[in-house]
């Protein structure tokens, strides 16, 4: 048999129906939806007396307009509050189950999937967000689909997909210590650029990956969209299995042996070819902070913000001046003068339990900069409930941090929590892009470490040079 | 959907690369909860500025059917709004020397057609838009051409598929519930893996 790539092996496993030269009727195994992207297409079924086909393989949360404040108040936002009860409608007409504000399993629709036990190795995934790739980390085939695609799936449980081309990255070596898994999704961005993997599913291969723990793997895998893949994905090993075991939707006892024994076979072949391959160093990374208007513009923190003088294709040199004059930047200044005004720790990126704990790794007993506000936004009520296990709502508090309730919060400000225009911020999220955060606010995407570090100090600092607690 | 027409449009040209879905469509807009009216939404923090330089405030592009955008147009969310709010507003084409993935896809179900290019010929025809008032390009999707009154066109490629599916305004549920059979075969081969 030929030598077959992690996704070939996924993707064939789940053609329904295929004829030469058109797109493949795909199976979805589990379909995820939030309040958002669906009311259009449950609105469209009902329209044409349609049902949800599986309910048991789709799960709704409520979690990028809820308010992170008392949860115990009304929605003060009518738009928000509609759209979740729109949810909550759809849900109960359709049976499809629903991890409402105050349920245990509420939380950002990407962390839950794994969490819950959802996101199972071999899956198909879909989600009418784009960070959907997030679920690729435990090996499985995710991706970000609109709300035409949300109505088919709920009909049909299938998808039309072309059958997209396949990328190798594969990054050997060691990340050298300060360097987080985001610095190293961010620095691969930055040299591929946001549209270097357009078309591809990406596998993440190499021992910089192997070394990561699971959550890191999704931190990675979450930013495969901001190259531009369709998914991205790594292969099964030992701690994709022990991180899987136990949660609440995974399979129990020897059922679960029996599944770990065949999701142990999901990697690549030996052999097996990818349409593209790059290759890097993992000691060539260091930490990154982003000082423009997509994810692709990107330095190290011991770098500068980039002269367009000194860039003499003219196109890209329109780019950067248009960037950095809505980033309120001058050209050639370090990045560590570069004084800001808010900090987010949240969002499907960087809002699990071990990136609560490397943020207050840095901040336990500091103090948080008189000139800087600093919220943190746990990903889900599970980690919130660990988080607080653990105290590190405390270390964050005693620093001068807001400790919100979960939700996606800050990554797009769907909910009141936003920046003022000018308003400069360190956030842990996925996109810069003009107003994501709030109309004219100023965001640059960096690891939690470095975000807590900046927080502290109210400027981008060389975490690598930061005093250990 | 309704199916694709050739047509003849009027060409806006909008002069940047990685235009994202947040500049299409802002979030405060993501809270409708129908597909229509999107159009007051589009580019909403681009447009109305008070120095009136968006292309869409210009009072010669207000008829434009067709934009035409640098490489990576419709990167970021997965939001479908983007697609709505472009065709509120009267777009039914657009031009462009790549797309992101989920964007593109989103097009195709909306009766959009996203015509990729080469950057030369794009180049092109942002030069033309310059230097003629109330340029118009001909869309003939059978053909798959895009061509202009002074004889100049452009070849594009798209699957037969999605082309078949715009040209007959196919639904995808419908099409997809012909093969009823294929897809409860699987799920019995395959049954829900989750006990609650
Ligand atoms: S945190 Fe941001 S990217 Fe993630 S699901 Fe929410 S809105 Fe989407």
């Amino acid at each position: 048999m030929a030598a077959e790539t992690l996704f070939e092996k996924i993707w064939k496993n789940h053609v329904v129906f295929e004829r030469p030269g058109e797109p493949a009727l795909l199976y979805i195994d589990l379909h995820l939806i939030h309040e958002v992207t669906s009311p259009q297409a449950f609105e469209a079924l009902r329209n044409s007396g349609r049902k949800v086909r599986v309910p048991a393989r789709t799960f709704g949360t409520l979690d990028h307009n809820v308010p992170t404040t008392d949860r115990s108040l009304p929605i003060e936002d009518p738009d928000s509050r509609i759209q979740v009860e729109m949810m909550r409608r759809n849900c109960r007409e359709f049976g499809v189950p629903l991890f409402d504000l105050g349920s245990r399993e509420q939380g950002i629709v990407h962390v839950i999937g794994p969490e819950l036990g959802l996101t199972q190795p071999g899956m198909t995934i879909v989600c009418g967000d784009s960070q959907d790739p997030t679920h690729g980390a435990v090996g499985a085939l995710a991706f970000g689909i609109g709300t035409s695609e949300v109505e088919h799936v709920l009909a049909t449980q299938c998808l039309w997909q072309s059958r997209p081309k396949t990328m190798e990255i594969r990054v050997d070596g060691h990340l050298k210590p300060g360097v987080a898994a985001k610095d190293l999704i961010l620095g691969i961005i930055g040299r591929i650029t946001t549209d270097g993997a357009t078309g591809c599913v990406v596998e993440y291969r190499g021992a910089a990956f192997e070394a990561l723990s699971v959550e890191e793997r999704m931190t990675v895998c979450n930013m495969s969209i901001e190259a531009g893949a369709r998914a991205g994905m790594i292969a099964v090993d030992e701690k994709t299995i022990d991180y899987l075991r136990g949660r609440r939707f995974a399979p129990k006892g020897a059922e679960f042996d029996k599944a770990a024994a065949k999701w142990r076979e999901l990697r690549s072949d030996e052999g097996a070819r990818f349409d593209k391959s790059v290759r890097f160093d993992a000691a060539s990374f260091a930490p990154q902070v982003t000082w423009g208007t997509n994810p692709g513009m990107v330095v190290e923190v011991t770098g500068k913000v980039p002269d367009p003088a000194a860039v003499s294709d003219p196109s890209e040199r329109r780019a950067i001046e248009r960037a950095l004059e809505y980033m309120g930047l001058e050209p050639n200044v370090p990045i560590q003068d570069i004084r800001i005004d808010r900090v987010f720790i949240g969002s499907c990126t960087n809002s699990r339990i071990s990136d609560l704990k490397a943020a207050a790794e840095i901040v336990r007993g500091r103090k948080v900069a008189a000139s800087v506000n600093a919220m943190v936004v746990p990903g889900s009520e599970l980690v919130k409930e660990e988080a607080e296990k653990l105290g590190l709502d405390k270390i964050f508090r005693e620093a001068g941090f807001e400790w919100r309730e979960p939700g996606c919060s800050m990554c797009l400000g769907m909910n009141p929590d936003i920046l003022r225009p000018g308003e400069r911020c360190a956030s842990t999220s996925n996109r810069n892009f003009e107003g994501r955060q709030g109309k004219g606010g100023r965001t640059h995407l960096v690891s939690p470490q470095m975000a807590a570090a900046a927080a502290l100090a109210g400027h981008f600092v060389d975490i690598r040079d930061w005093p250990k607690n | 959907m309704q199916a694709f027409k050739n047509f003849t449009g009027l060409v806006a040209p909008l002069d940047r690369p990685n235009v994202d879905t947040d500049q299409i469509i802002p979030k405060q807009f993501l809270k409708a909860v129908v597909r229509t009216g999107l159009g007051k939404g589009l580019f909403y923090d681009w447009r109305n500025q008070p120095d009136n330089r968006f292309v869409l405030d210009q009072e010669r592009f207000q008829k434009a059917t067709i934009l035409v955008a640098r490489a990576n147009f419709g990167c970021g969310s997965s939001r479908e709004h983007a697609v709505w709010a472009l065709a509120d507003f009267g777009f039914k084409a657009i031009i462009a020397p790549s797309f992101a993935d989920i964007f593109r896809n989103n097009c195709l179900k909306n009766g959009m057609l996203p015509i990729i290019l080469k950057p030369e010929e794009v180049e092109a025809i942002f030069q033309d838009v310059k230097r003629h008032e109330g340029y118009a390009l001909t869309v003939d999707l059978p053909a798959q051409t895009v061509s202009d009154e002074f004889g100049w066109s452009a070849r594009f490629e798209i699957e037969p598929f999605a082309k078949k599916c715009l040209l007959e305004g196919l639904d995808d549920v419908a099409l997809t519930l012909v093969h009823e059979k294929e897809i409860s075969a699987f799920e019995k081969a395959h049954p829900v893996p989750y006990k609650s």
